[in-house]
């Protein structure tokens, strides 16, 4: 959390610069400092992986950086939302997980995020880091972790890990046929 | 809220989900207010309709209505801000109600073995018999002793 400038009797204001974006109607904040890239929904096409694994529908792609695999989650399905069609890409810093979205709301900074109540007691507690109140509207704000699991991502590894290796000797074999 | 096995004289608020009325140990009401907009975002704990803002502050919204008289509220006229214990912390939640609720001085007789987990005691006032009820059963949360959620998850989130 990147401490801010405003002073409050004499103590310094926590602030966060957050991303509120849009996902099917739903208003959702990040902290900007989660999102390394944001990219449009075009910039898929040819540099992902068609993921054909049913047990996780809500990645259908995934992206090859260096030896990594980023897995591109739909944040529509993963939060149980209408699908809606996407236009950006959020790369998610230090993570394996991009996200698509409809679009980006606006930029702003939260002074105060508040713990989720305890009476919200299923996955929820994962989705979301707190919720933060804007302009009298009360905003979840989403956790970058909370997208995959780690067991998600190892599955996930197991399944499209052969497919970019196949793909691999397939361009290794294309250069070398006249 | 600790019931002792002799009846107890307590104060209770007196609120009405539709036809029938219950009660809630006062000690565990904080207000009554006028219903404001809920907030909804996606989650999966059905109970929950989603958050209020009181002075700031985010209250969850829940009904329980549904669970006691089978039937959701029509019209929410109020919302009786109850404090409902987690573990060591307690925390608000909004229960709507459907009339005027009323704080009452009544002797209390504890629940039996054989009552349902949501009634805490019984107490009667104005010739009816009125189930005191136990937050902790009918409002979801972790139960802090198994660290696992009551209640099923919806498939669905609710949003």
């Amino acid at each position: 959390m990147a401490r801010g400038s405003a002073v409050r009797r004499g103590h310094p204001v926590r602030t966060e610069q957050i991303i509120l974006f849009r996902c099917s109607n739903q208003i959702f904040a990040i902290s900007s400092a989660s999102v390394q890239e944001v990219r449009s929904v075009d910039s898929l096409a040819g540099a992902a992986c068609e993921v054909n694994e049913s047990t996780i529908s809500k990645v259908r792609h995934a992206l090859r950086r260096g030896d990594r695999s980023i897995y591109v989650v739909n944040t529509a399905l993963h939060f149980g939302l209408k699908p809606s069609p996407p236009a950006l890409i959020f790369l998610l810093r230090k993570s394996r997980v991009a996200l698509l979205i409809d679009g980006i709301e606006k930029m702003t900074t939260m002074t105060r995020l508040q713990v989720l109540p305890a009476s919200l007691c299923h996955e929820e507690r994962s989705w979301y880091r707190g919720l933060t109140v804007l302009e009298q509207n009360v905003l979840p704000v989403v956790s970058p972790e909370g997208f995959l699991t780690s067991e998600e991502l190892t599955f996930l590894d197991a399944t499209t890990g052969a497919q970019f290796n196949t793909d691999a000797n397939m361009d290794s074999e294309m250069r070398v046929t006249p | 809220m600790s019931w002792n096995e002799q009846a107890d004289s307590r104060s209770c608020v007196l609120l009405r989900l539709g036809e029938r009325r219950f009660a809630l140990a006062a000690d565990q009401v904080a207000e009554l207010v006028a219903p404001s907009r809920i907030f909804r975002f996606p989650h999966r704990t059905p109970e929950i309709d989603g958050v209020i803002l009181r002075r700031g502050r985010t209250v969850p919204v829940c009904d329980l209505a549904e669970k006691l008289t089978g039937k959701r509220l029509t019209s929410r006229r109020f919302y009786l801000i109850a404090m409902r214990l987690y573990d060591s912390v307690k925390e608000t939640v909004a229960l709507p109600v459907s009339g005027e609720c009323e704080l009452i001085h009544a002797d209390l007789t504890p629940a039996g073995p054989s009552d349902s987990p949501h009634v805490a005691a019984w107490l009667s006032h104005d010739g009816e018999v009125i189930e005191v009820l136990n937050l902790a059963a009918l409002t979801p949360g972790i139960d802090p002793a198994t660290g696992i959620a009551n209640g099923e998850p919806v498939p669905e989130a609710r949003a």
